[in-house]
Protein backbone atom coordinates (compact mmCIF):
# COMPACT_ATOMS: atom_id res chain seq x y z
CA UNK A 1 0.00 0.00 0.00
CA UNK A 2 1.18 3.41 -0.67
CA UNK A 3 -0.10 6.84 0.61
CA UNK A 4 0.59 10.23 -1.05
CA UNK A 5 0.21 13.20 1.31
CA UNK A 6 -0.16 16.85 0.22
CA UNK A 7 0.96 19.92 1.99
CA UNK A 8 1.45 23.51 1.40
CA UNK A 9 4.48 24.75 2.23
CA UNK A 10 4.36 28.53 0.93
CA UNK A 11 4.76 29.91 4.55
CA UNK A 12 7.27 26.90 5.84
CA UNK A 13 5.73 23.56 7.69
CA UNK A 14 2.88 24.37 9.42
CA UNK A 15 1.71 21.98 12.39
CA UNK A 16 -1.13 20.64 10.41
CA UNK A 17 1.70 19.56 7.77
CA UNK A 18 3.55 17.47 9.94
CA UNK A 19 -0.09 16.12 11.47
CA UNK A 20 -1.18 15.33 7.84
CA UNK A 21 2.53 13.07 7.41
CA UNK A 22 2.37 11.32 11.00
CA UNK A 23 -1.24 10.26 9.81
CA UNK A 24 -0.02 8.83 6.62
CA UNK A 25 2.57 6.96 8.32
CA UNK A 26 0.40 5.39 10.63
CA UNK A 27 -1.95 4.10 7.36
CA UNK A 28 1.22 1.79 7.09
CA UNK A 29 3.03 1.57 3.76
CA UNK A 30 4.98 3.68 1.87
CA UNK A 31 3.81 7.68 2.32
CA UNK A 32 5.31 9.88 -0.31
CA UNK A 33 4.81 13.73 0.04
CA UNK A 34 3.74 15.81 -2.84
CA UNK A 35 4.12 19.93 -2.56
CA UNK A 36 3.55 23.08 -4.13
CA UNK A 37 5.60 26.01 -3.07
CA UNK A 38 8.41 27.95 -1.90
CA UNK A 39 10.11 25.31 1.27
CA UNK A 40 13.52 24.81 1.03
CA UNK A 41 14.87 21.47 0.23
CA UNK A 42 15.91 20.75 3.92
CA UNK A 43 12.78 21.84 5.15
CA UNK A 44 11.13 19.62 3.22
CA UNK A 45 13.79 16.94 3.86
CA UNK A 46 13.07 17.21 7.50
CA UNK A 47 9.55 15.47 6.72
CA UNK A 48 11.29 12.57 6.50
CA UNK A 49 11.90 12.21 10.27
CA UNK A 50 7.72 12.43 10.39
CA UNK A 51 7.39 9.36 7.88
CA UNK A 52 7.41 10.66 4.83
CA UNK A 53 9.46 8.21 2.22
CA UNK A 54 10.46 10.99 -0.10
CA UNK A 55 9.44 14.40 -0.96
CA UNK A 56 8.40 15.75 -4.65
CA UNK A 57 8.05 19.53 -4.95
CA UNK A 58 6.19 21.30 -8.47
CA UNK A 59 8.26 24.87 -7.33
CA UNK A 60 5.99 25.62 -10.58
CA UNK A 61 2.45 26.68 -8.66
CA UNK A 62 3.21 29.56 -6.61
CA UNK A 63 -0.45 30.53 -5.50
CA UNK A 64 -3.09 28.25 -3.90
CA UNK A 65 -4.82 27.69 -7.37
CA UNK A 66 -7.06 24.55 -6.60
CA UNK A 67 -6.85 23.50 -10.09
CA UNK A 68 -3.75 23.74 -10.17
CA UNK A 69 -2.63 22.09 -6.83
CA UNK A 70 -5.18 18.92 -8.60
CA UNK A 71 -3.68 18.27 -11.26
CA UNK A 72 -0.07 18.04 -9.35
CA UNK A 73 -1.95 15.98 -6.74
CA UNK A 74 -3.27 13.57 -9.28
CA UNK A 75 0.15 13.63 -11.69
CA UNK A 76 1.64 12.73 -8.23
CA UNK A 77 -0.86 10.18 -7.06
CA UNK A 78 -0.18 8.03 -10.54
CA UNK A 79 3.30 8.32 -10.10
CA UNK A 80 3.44 7.07 -6.85
CA UNK A 81 1.23 4.76 -7.25
CA UNK A 82 -0.86 5.70 -4.72
CA UNK A 83 -3.67 3.88 -3.03
CA UNK A 84 -4.85 6.73 -0.36
CA UNK A 85 -4.41 10.64 -0.46
CA UNK A 86 -4.41 12.61 2.33
CA UNK A 87 -5.50 16.39 2.81
CA UNK A 88 -5.30 18.15 5.93
CA UNK A 89 -8.54 19.78 6.19
CA UNK A 90 -8.19 23.24 5.42
CA UNK A 91 -8.89 25.94 2.94
CA UNK A 92 -6.93 24.17 0.19
CA UNK A 93 -8.17 20.76 0.64
CA UNK A 94 -11.79 22.25 0.81
CA UNK A 95 -10.66 23.70 -2.69
CA UNK A 96 -8.57 20.93 -4.61
CA UNK A 97 -9.91 18.10 -2.62
CA UNK A 98 -12.96 17.67 -4.46
CA UNK A 99 -11.14 18.33 -8.09
CA UNK A 100 -8.78 15.60 -7.80
CA UNK A 101 -11.82 13.36 -6.50
CA UNK A 102 -13.77 13.89 -9.79
CA UNK A 103 -10.60 13.87 -12.04
CA UNK A 104 -9.15 10.39 -10.37
CA UNK A 105 -13.22 9.00 -9.66
CA UNK A 106 -12.11 8.46 -6.21
CA UNK A 107 -14.52 8.71 -2.74
CA UNK A 108 -13.62 11.76 -0.89
CA UNK A 109 -14.20 11.43 3.32
CA UNK A 110 -14.10 15.31 4.46
CA UNK A 111 -13.42 15.87 7.88
CA UNK A 112 -11.86 12.48 9.33
CA UNK A 113 -10.55 12.53 12.94
CA UNK A 114 -9.05 9.17 13.34
CA UNK A 115 -6.82 6.29 11.42
CA UNK A 116 -9.45 4.23 9.35
CA UNK A 117 -10.70 0.82 11.46
CA UNK A 118 -10.74 -1.78 8.48
CA UNK A 119 -12.18 0.55 5.57
CA UNK A 120 -14.19 2.74 7.35
CA UNK A 121 -13.26 6.21 8.28
CA UNK A 122 -14.41 7.92 11.13
CA UNK A 123 -15.75 12.05 10.26
CA UNK A 124 -17.40 14.65 12.17
CA UNK A 125 -20.93 15.28 10.97
CA UNK A 126 -23.83 17.71 12.03
CA UNK A 127 -21.10 20.45 13.47
CA UNK A 128 -19.60 18.41 15.90
CA UNK A 129 -22.84 16.74 17.53
CA UNK A 130 -22.16 13.02 15.83
CA UNK A 131 -19.71 10.88 14.61
CA UNK A 132 -20.10 9.07 11.02
CA UNK A 133 -18.45 6.32 9.42
CA UNK A 134 -17.19 6.28 5.94
CA UNK A 135 -17.18 3.73 3.68
CA UNK A 136 -15.05 4.29 -0.29
CA UNK A 137 -16.57 2.23 -2.64
CA UNK A 138 -13.55 3.35 -5.01
CA UNK A 139 -9.94 1.39 -5.28
CA UNK A 140 -8.33 5.35 -4.49
CA UNK A 141 -9.55 6.96 -1.54
CA UNK A 142 -8.48 10.56 -0.39
CA UNK A 143 -8.89 11.68 3.32
CA UNK A 144 -8.85 15.01 4.68
CA UNK A 145 -8.10 15.17 8.08
CA UNK A 146 -9.19 17.76 10.68
CA UNK A 147 -6.48 19.71 11.80
CA UNK A 148 -5.12 18.85 15.49
CA UNK A 149 -6.76 15.45 15.26
CA UNK A 150 -3.41 13.67 16.66
CA UNK A 151 -0.15 14.71 17.58
CA UNK A 152 2.86 14.59 14.93
CA UNK A 153 4.98 12.59 15.83
CA UNK A 154 8.86 12.44 15.28
CA UNK A 155 11.27 9.21 15.20
CA UNK A 156 12.79 8.82 11.87
CA UNK A 157 15.32 10.94 9.59
CA UNK A 158 15.84 12.95 6.50
CA UNK A 159 14.48 12.11 3.35
CA UNK A 160 15.02 12.62 -0.38
CA UNK A 161 13.34 15.93 -1.80
CA UNK A 162 13.24 15.28 -5.84
CA UNK A 163 12.27 18.12 -8.14
CA UNK A 164 8.67 17.77 -9.63
CA UNK A 165 6.56 18.08 -12.51
CA UNK A 166 3.24 17.53 -12.48
CA UNK A 167 2.01 18.97 -15.77
CA UNK A 168 -0.10 21.88 -13.20
CA UNK A 169 -1.40 24.22 -16.39
CA UNK A 170 -2.31 28.09 -15.93
CA UNK A 171 -3.82 29.40 -12.83
CA UNK A 172 -7.40 30.04 -13.07
CA UNK A 173 -7.52 32.26 -10.16
CA UNK A 174 -5.31 35.61 -10.16
CA UNK A 175 -4.24 37.22 -6.98
CA UNK A 176 -4.63 40.80 -6.54
CA UNK A 177 -4.00 41.05 -2.94
CA UNK A 178 -2.94 38.85 0.48
CA UNK A 179 -4.01 40.53 3.94
CA UNK A 180 -2.66 38.45 7.25
CA UNK A 181 -3.35 39.97 10.20
CA UNK A 182 -0.24 40.54 12.00
CA UNK A 183 1.37 38.71 14.72
CA UNK A 184 -1.79 36.68 15.40
CA UNK A 185 -1.96 33.01 15.69
CA UNK A 186 -4.22 31.63 13.15
CA UNK A 187 -8.22 30.72 14.56
CA UNK A 188 -8.24 26.89 13.37
CA UNK A 189 -4.78 26.47 14.02
CA UNK A 190 -4.70 27.36 17.72
CA UNK A 191 -4.30 24.35 20.79
CA UNK A 192 -5.52 27.42 23.56
CA UNK A 193 -8.24 29.98 22.33
CA UNK A 194 -9.83 32.42 25.03
CA UNK A 195 -12.74 33.92 23.69
CA UNK A 196 -15.65 36.59 24.82
CA UNK A 197 -18.89 37.48 24.41
CA UNK A 198 -21.56 39.80 25.28
CA UNK A 199 -20.84 39.82 29.13
CA UNK A 200 -17.99 41.82 28.72
CA UNK A 201 -20.68 44.79 27.95
CA UNK A 202 -18.39 46.73 24.80
CA UNK A 203 -15.48 46.45 22.82
CA UNK A 204 -13.17 48.50 24.87
CA UNK A 205 -12.99 45.80 27.94
CA UNK A 206 -11.15 43.37 25.46
CA UNK A 207 -8.10 44.31 26.99
CA UNK A 208 -8.15 42.20 29.83
CA UNK A 209 -9.10 38.76 27.02
CA UNK A 210 -5.53 40.22 24.98
CA UNK A 211 -3.72 39.97 28.11
CA UNK A 212 -4.99 36.34 28.78
CA UNK A 213 -4.27 35.48 25.64
CA UNK A 214 -1.22 36.97 25.32
CA UNK A 215 0.29 35.22 28.74
CA UNK A 216 -1.01 31.74 27.31
CA UNK A 217 0.07 31.86 23.86
CA UNK A 218 -3.33 31.59 23.36
CA UNK A 219 -5.74 32.88 20.21
CA UNK A 220 -8.81 35.26 20.88
CA UNK A 221 -12.14 34.36 19.46
CA UNK A 222 -16.03 35.68 20.26
CA UNK A 223 -19.37 34.74 20.10
CA UNK A 224 -21.64 36.04 16.85
CA UNK A 225 -23.56 38.68 18.43
CA UNK A 226 -20.12 40.27 19.50
CA UNK A 227 -18.92 39.97 15.93
CA UNK A 228 -22.11 40.88 14.19
CA UNK A 229 -22.40 44.19 16.46
CA UNK A 230 -18.57 44.81 15.58
CA UNK A 231 -17.16 45.09 18.92
CA UNK A 232 -14.84 42.11 17.11
CA UNK A 233 -14.04 41.41 13.56
CA UNK A 234 -15.67 38.71 11.63
CA UNK A 235 -13.07 36.14 11.50
CA UNK A 236 -12.95 35.75 15.57
CA UNK A 237 -16.48 34.40 15.06
CA UNK A 238 -16.56 31.12 16.44
CA UNK A 239 -19.52 28.91 15.95
CA UNK A 240 -21.97 27.39 14.06
CA UNK A 241 -22.10 30.29 11.13
CA UNK A 242 -18.78 31.23 12.27
CA UNK A 243 -15.42 29.53 12.25
CA UNK A 244 -15.53 26.02 13.93
CA UNK A 245 -12.31 24.96 15.85
CA UNK A 246 -10.89 22.29 18.25
CA UNK A 247 -8.20 23.75 20.54
CA UNK A 248 -6.71 21.94 23.38
CA UNK A 249 -7.99 24.65 25.36
CA UNK A 250 -11.11 26.54 25.23
CA UNK A 251 -11.97 29.72 27.62
CA UNK A 252 -15.25 31.41 27.54
CA UNK A 253 -15.99 34.39 29.27
CA UNK A 254 -19.49 35.91 29.57
CA UNK A 255 -20.67 33.75 26.66
CA UNK A 256 -23.74 32.23 27.66
CA UNK A 257 -23.33 29.08 24.89
CA UNK A 258 -26.46 28.63 22.82
CA UNK A 259 -26.87 25.69 20.84
CA UNK A 260 -25.12 27.43 17.80
CA UNK A 261 -22.25 28.55 19.90
CA UNK A 262 -21.31 25.43 20.80
CA UNK A 263 -21.72 23.84 17.35
CA UNK A 264 -18.06 25.70 16.62
CA UNK A 265 -16.52 24.59 19.70
CA UNK A 266 -17.47 21.25 20.86
CA UNK A 267 -14.85 19.22 19.60
CA UNK A 268 -12.32 21.14 21.74
CA UNK A 269 -10.28 19.09 24.20
CA UNK A 270 -11.06 20.77 27.30
CA UNK A 271 -13.82 23.75 27.76
CA UNK A 272 -13.36 26.49 30.62
CA UNK A 273 -16.84 28.72 31.56
CA UNK A 274 -16.83 31.94 33.04
CA UNK A 275 -20.22 32.69 33.75
CA UNK A 276 -22.45 35.02 36.17
CA UNK A 277 -25.27 33.29 35.73
CA UNK A 278 -25.42 29.54 37.22
CA UNK A 279 -27.84 28.24 34.76
CA UNK A 280 -25.76 29.46 31.45
CA UNK A 281 -26.54 26.65 29.61
CA UNK A 282 -22.39 26.84 28.77
CA UNK A 283 -21.72 24.96 31.88
CA UNK A 284 -23.73 21.41 30.67
CA UNK A 285 -20.69 21.51 28.06
CA UNK A 286 -17.98 22.65 30.31
CA UNK A 287 -15.01 20.50 31.83
CA UNK A 288 -14.64 23.92 34.15
CA UNK A 289 -16.99 26.18 35.72
CA UNK A 290 -16.42 29.10 37.64
CA UNK A 291 -19.30 31.28 38.78
CA UNK A 292 -18.22 34.79 38.41
CA UNK A 293 -17.37 38.37 37.10
CA UNK A 294 -15.51 37.87 34.14
CA UNK A 295 -14.60 41.23 35.19
CA UNK A 296 -12.72 40.11 38.32
CA UNK A 297 -12.02 36.38 37.70
CA UNK A 298 -10.25 36.99 33.97
CA UNK A 299 -7.66 39.45 35.38
CA UNK A 300 -7.31 36.85 38.47
CA UNK A 301 -7.11 34.14 36.08
CA UNK A 302 -4.30 35.87 33.96
CA UNK A 303 -2.13 36.72 37.35
CA UNK A 304 -2.20 33.20 38.15
CA UNK A 305 -1.11 32.28 34.87
CA UNK A 306 1.85 34.57 34.94
CA UNK A 307 2.80 33.05 38.49
CA UNK A 308 2.36 29.72 37.19
CA UNK A 309 4.70 30.36 34.22
CA UNK A 310 7.18 31.80 36.71
CA UNK A 311 6.90 29.22 39.20
CA UNK A 312 7.83 26.27 36.14
CA UNK B 1 -26.29 37.43 -15.41
CA UNK B 2 -27.65 33.71 -15.08
CA UNK B 3 -26.75 32.49 -11.66
CA UNK B 4 -27.68 29.00 -9.88
CA UNK B 5 -27.63 28.71 -6.53
CA UNK B 6 -27.19 25.10 -5.50
CA UNK B 7 -29.51 24.56 -1.97
CA UNK B 8 -29.54 21.27 0.12
CA UNK B 9 -32.26 21.05 3.36
CA UNK B 10 -30.21 20.37 7.13
CA UNK B 11 -32.13 20.38 10.49
CA UNK B 12 -32.79 23.09 12.16
CA UNK B 13 -30.00 24.42 14.27
CA UNK B 14 -31.70 23.77 17.56
CA UNK B 15 -32.76 20.04 16.33
CA UNK B 16 -31.93 17.45 18.75
CA UNK B 17 -29.42 14.81 17.00
CA UNK B 18 -30.10 11.01 17.14
CA UNK B 19 -30.21 7.95 15.08
CA UNK B 20 -32.06 5.28 13.98
CA UNK B 21 -32.02 1.83 12.69
CA UNK B 22 -28.77 0.46 14.33
CA UNK B 23 -27.29 3.73 14.62
CA UNK B 24 -27.44 3.93 10.73
CA UNK B 25 -29.83 6.49 9.84
CA UNK B 26 -30.24 10.30 11.08
CA UNK B 27 -33.52 10.58 13.00
CA UNK B 28 -35.84 12.67 11.50
CA UNK B 29 -38.53 12.44 14.39
CA UNK B 30 -39.91 15.60 15.27
CA UNK B 31 -36.70 17.18 12.95
CA UNK B 32 -37.61 20.68 10.91
CA UNK B 33 -35.62 20.91 8.23
CA UNK B 34 -34.62 24.24 6.29
CA UNK B 35 -32.60 25.40 3.88
CA UNK B 36 -28.54 24.96 4.98
CA UNK B 37 -28.22 28.06 6.38
CA UNK B 38 -24.55 28.79 4.32
CA UNK B 39 -26.78 28.13 0.87
CA UNK B 40 -29.70 30.43 2.02
CA UNK B 41 -27.91 33.32 4.11
CA UNK B 42 -24.95 33.97 1.61
CA UNK B 43 -24.96 32.63 -1.81
CA UNK B 44 -28.81 32.85 -2.13
CA UNK B 45 -28.79 36.47 -0.55
CA UNK B 46 -25.80 37.38 -2.57
CA UNK B 47 -27.65 36.10 -5.67
CA UNK B 48 -30.58 38.19 -5.27
CA UNK B 49 -28.68 41.38 -4.77
CA UNK B 50 -26.65 40.68 -7.76
CA UNK B 51 -29.69 40.75 -9.67
CA UNK B 52 -31.31 43.54 -8.25
CA UNK B 53 -28.30 45.63 -8.94
CA UNK B 54 -27.30 44.00 -12.56
CA UNK B 55 -30.17 42.05 -13.89
CA UNK B 56 -30.87 38.51 -15.13
CA UNK B 57 -32.25 35.58 -13.28
CA UNK B 58 -32.07 33.21 -10.05
CA UNK B 59 -32.34 29.98 -10.33
CA UNK B 60 -32.24 27.37 -7.32
CA UNK B 61 -31.27 23.91 -7.64
CA UNK B 62 -31.46 20.82 -5.12
CA UNK B 63 -31.27 16.79 -5.62
CA UNK B 64 -33.92 15.46 -3.06
CA UNK B 65 -37.81 13.82 -3.61
CA UNK B 66 -41.20 15.38 -3.32
CA UNK B 67 -40.54 15.50 0.30
CA UNK B 68 -37.80 18.39 -0.22
CA UNK B 69 -40.27 20.81 -1.87
CA UNK B 70 -41.57 22.54 1.35
CA UNK B 71 -37.95 23.34 1.56
CA UNK B 72 -37.68 24.72 -2.16
CA UNK B 73 -40.98 26.47 -1.28
CA UNK B 74 -39.06 28.42 1.47
CA UNK B 75 -36.01 29.26 -0.75
CA UNK B 76 -38.65 30.41 -3.94
CA UNK B 77 -40.20 32.93 -1.08
CA UNK B 78 -36.56 34.75 -0.11
CA UNK B 79 -36.59 35.82 -3.98
CA UNK B 80 -35.64 33.23 -6.27
CA UNK B 81 -37.08 32.86 -10.01
CA UNK B 82 -37.67 29.36 -10.45
CA UNK B 83 -36.63 25.93 -8.74
CA UNK B 84 -35.42 22.75 -10.06
CA UNK B 85 -35.16 19.39 -8.60
CA UNK B 86 -33.36 16.63 -9.51
CA UNK B 87 -35.73 13.92 -8.44
CA UNK B 88 -33.41 11.43 -6.84
CA UNK B 89 -31.49 10.96 -3.69
CA UNK B 90 -28.50 12.69 -2.66
CA UNK B 91 -26.15 9.75 -1.88
CA UNK B 92 -23.21 11.03 -1.55
CA UNK B 93 -21.25 14.48 -2.30
CA UNK B 94 -20.15 13.16 -5.84
CA UNK B 95 -23.46 11.90 -6.78
CA UNK B 96 -24.99 15.29 -6.03
CA UNK B 97 -22.53 17.21 -7.48
CA UNK B 98 -22.24 15.39 -11.09
CA UNK B 99 -26.22 15.86 -11.64
CA UNK B 100 -26.02 19.16 -10.73
CA UNK B 101 -22.84 19.92 -12.99
CA UNK B 102 -24.89 18.47 -15.73
CA UNK B 103 -27.88 20.47 -15.18
CA UNK B 104 -25.75 23.44 -14.90
CA UNK B 105 -23.48 22.50 -17.87
CA UNK B 106 -26.62 22.00 -20.28
CA UNK B 107 -28.60 25.18 -18.99
CA UNK B 108 -25.33 27.45 -19.89
CA UNK B 109 -25.31 29.50 -15.95
CA UNK B 110 -22.38 32.36 -15.68
CA UNK B 111 -22.38 31.66 -11.71
CA UNK B 112 -22.77 28.94 -9.77
CA UNK B 113 -23.09 29.25 -5.87
CA UNK B 114 -23.14 27.19 -2.80
CA UNK B 115 -22.66 27.75 1.05
CA UNK B 116 -19.38 26.65 2.29
CA UNK B 117 -20.53 23.48 3.93
CA UNK B 118 -24.09 22.47 5.15
CA UNK B 119 -24.31 22.25 8.73
CA UNK B 120 -25.34 18.57 9.07
CA UNK B 121 -22.40 16.79 6.74
CA UNK B 122 -19.59 19.52 7.09
CA UNK B 123 -18.26 17.99 3.78
CA UNK B 124 -17.22 21.37 1.84
CA UNK B 125 -17.16 18.40 -1.12
CA UNK B 126 -19.86 19.48 -3.63
CA UNK B 127 -18.87 23.07 -5.22
CA UNK B 128 -15.28 21.58 -5.72
CA UNK B 129 -16.77 19.05 -7.26
CA UNK B 130 -19.49 20.50 -9.73
CA UNK B 131 -16.93 23.17 -10.89
CA UNK B 132 -14.63 19.81 -12.12
CA UNK B 133 -17.69 18.28 -13.47
CA UNK B 134 -18.27 21.68 -15.53
CA UNK B 135 -14.74 22.25 -16.09
CA UNK B 136 -14.53 25.93 -14.53
CA UNK B 137 -13.07 27.71 -11.89
CA UNK B 138 -13.75 27.37 -8.28
CA UNK B 139 -13.44 29.89 -5.86
CA UNK B 140 -13.81 28.47 -2.19
CA UNK B 141 -14.84 30.27 1.26
CA UNK B 142 -15.91 33.56 -0.33
CA UNK B 143 -16.86 36.16 1.99
CA UNK B 144 -17.27 39.22 -0.55
CA UNK B 145 -17.99 39.14 -4.27
CA UNK B 146 -18.42 41.65 -6.38
CA UNK B 147 -18.99 40.94 -10.47
CA UNK B 148 -18.42 43.05 -13.20
CA UNK B 149 -18.57 42.17 -17.17
CA UNK B 150 -17.33 38.60 -17.56
CA UNK B 151 -15.26 38.90 -14.24
CA UNK B 152 -15.78 38.47 -10.54
CA UNK B 153 -13.69 40.07 -7.50
CA UNK B 154 -13.21 37.74 -4.13
CA UNK B 155 -12.37 38.01 -1.02
CA UNK B 156 -11.48 34.15 0.32
CA UNK B 157 -10.73 32.63 3.43
CA UNK B 158 -6.92 31.34 3.57
CA UNK B 159 -4.93 30.25 6.59
CA UNK B 160 -4.44 33.20 9.22
CA UNK B 161 -6.03 35.89 6.54
CA UNK B 162 -7.52 37.23 3.54
CA UNK B 163 -6.97 36.81 -0.19
CA UNK B 164 -8.81 39.27 -2.65
CA UNK B 165 -8.37 36.92 -6.06
CA UNK B 166 -10.10 37.58 -9.98
CA UNK B 167 -11.44 34.86 -12.04
CA UNK B 168 -12.76 34.89 -15.12
CA UNK B 169 -16.93 33.27 -15.72
CA UNK B 170 -18.44 30.89 -15.90
CA UNK B 171 -17.10 30.09 -12.03
CA UNK B 172 -18.39 28.09 -8.97
CA UNK B 173 -18.13 29.73 -5.34
CA UNK B 174 -18.75 28.85 -2.68
CA UNK B 175 -20.02 31.34 0.17
CA UNK B 176 -19.25 32.24 3.72
CA UNK B 177 -20.05 34.98 6.27
CA UNK B 178 -19.88 38.22 5.21
CA UNK B 179 -21.20 37.93 1.79
CA UNK B 180 -24.41 38.72 2.43
CA UNK B 181 -27.02 39.35 5.25
CA UNK B 182 -29.56 37.22 5.88
CA UNK B 183 -33.43 37.86 4.64
CA UNK B 184 -36.28 36.98 5.98
CA UNK B 185 -39.29 36.63 3.33
CA UNK B 186 -42.60 38.66 3.47
CA UNK B 187 -46.08 37.37 3.00
CA UNK B 188 -45.59 38.88 -0.83
CA UNK B 189 -42.61 36.66 -1.26
CA UNK B 190 -44.38 33.10 0.78
CA UNK B 191 -47.85 34.38 -1.58
CA UNK B 192 -45.43 34.62 -5.09
CA UNK B 193 -43.21 31.57 -3.93
CA UNK B 194 -46.57 29.24 -4.53
CA UNK B 195 -47.18 29.23 -8.08
CA UNK B 196 -43.20 29.85 -9.19
CA UNK B 197 -42.01 26.98 -11.79
CA UNK B 198 -40.63 24.14 -9.83
CA UNK B 199 -39.10 21.90 -12.78
CA UNK B 200 -38.74 18.30 -11.75
CA UNK B 201 -35.83 16.75 -14.05
CA UNK B 202 -34.86 12.96 -14.14
CA UNK B 203 -31.48 11.99 -12.63
CA UNK B 204 -28.59 11.42 -14.77
CA UNK B 205 -27.03 7.81 -14.24
CA UNK B 206 -24.18 8.78 -11.74
CA UNK B 207 -22.17 6.26 -9.81
CA UNK B 208 -21.79 7.55 -5.39
CA UNK B 209 -18.71 7.21 -4.81
CA UNK B 210 -18.87 6.87 -0.53
CA UNK B 211 -21.17 5.66 1.82
CA UNK B 212 -22.00 6.60 5.38
CA UNK B 213 -22.01 3.01 6.97
CA UNK B 214 -23.06 4.36 10.67
CA UNK B 215 -23.30 7.13 12.83
CA UNK B 216 -22.65 7.10 16.62
CA UNK B 217 -22.88 10.42 19.60
CA UNK B 218 -19.96 11.57 21.05
CA UNK B 219 -19.46 10.35 24.91
CA UNK B 220 -21.67 12.44 27.76
CA UNK B 221 -19.75 14.88 28.85
CA UNK B 222 -18.71 14.35 32.57
CA UNK B 223 -19.78 16.82 35.35
CA UNK B 224 -18.27 20.37 34.97
CA UNK B 225 -16.03 20.82 37.93
CA UNK B 226 -16.74 24.04 39.85
CA UNK B 227 -14.13 26.28 41.06
CA UNK B 228 -14.22 29.04 43.41
CA UNK B 229 -13.84 32.80 41.30
CA UNK B 230 -11.61 33.27 44.38
CA UNK B 231 -8.98 30.46 43.36
CA UNK B 232 -7.54 30.65 39.98
CA UNK B 233 -4.42 29.58 41.45
CA UNK B 234 -6.56 26.14 41.87
CA UNK B 235 -7.47 26.19 37.83
CA UNK B 236 -4.71 26.46 36.70
CA UNK B 237 -2.91 23.90 38.55
CA UNK B 238 -6.23 21.46 37.45
CA UNK B 239 -5.31 22.22 33.86
CA UNK B 240 -1.69 21.68 34.39
CA UNK B 241 -1.81 18.37 36.32
CA UNK B 242 -5.29 16.86 35.29
CA UNK B 243 -6.57 17.96 31.97
CA UNK B 244 -2.62 18.58 30.87
CA UNK B 245 -3.45 21.44 28.35
CA UNK B 246 -1.15 23.60 29.80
Amino acid sequence: MSTLVYINSNNGLAKAALEVVTYGKKLGGDVTVVTTGGADEATLASLGEYGAGKVLVDRSVTSNDPGQIANVVKAAAEAAGASTIVFSHDFIAKSAAPRVSVKLKAGLVSGAIAVPEGNKVKVNVFSGKAYGFVEVNTDTKIISLLPNSLQPEAGGSACSVEEFSGNAGEAAIKVIETKKPEGDIPLPEAELVVSAGRGLKGPENWGMIEELATELGAATACSRPVADIGWRPHHEHVGQTGVAIRPNLYIAAGISGAIQHLAGVNGSKVIVVVNTDAEAPFFKAADYGIIGDAFEVIPRLTEAVKNFKAAN
Amino acid sequence: MKILVCISKSPDTTSKIAFTDGDTKFDENGVQYIVNPYDEWYALVRALELKEAGGGSVSIITVGSAADDSVIRKALAIGADEAVRIDAEPTDAYYTAMQIAEYAKSNGFDLVLTGKETINYNGSQVAGMIAEGMDVPFVSLASRMEVGGSTATLDTEIVGGIQTVEVALPAVVSCAKGMAEQRIPNMRGIMAARTKPLNVVAPADIQALTSFTSYSLPPAKSECKMIDPENMDELVELLHNEAKVI
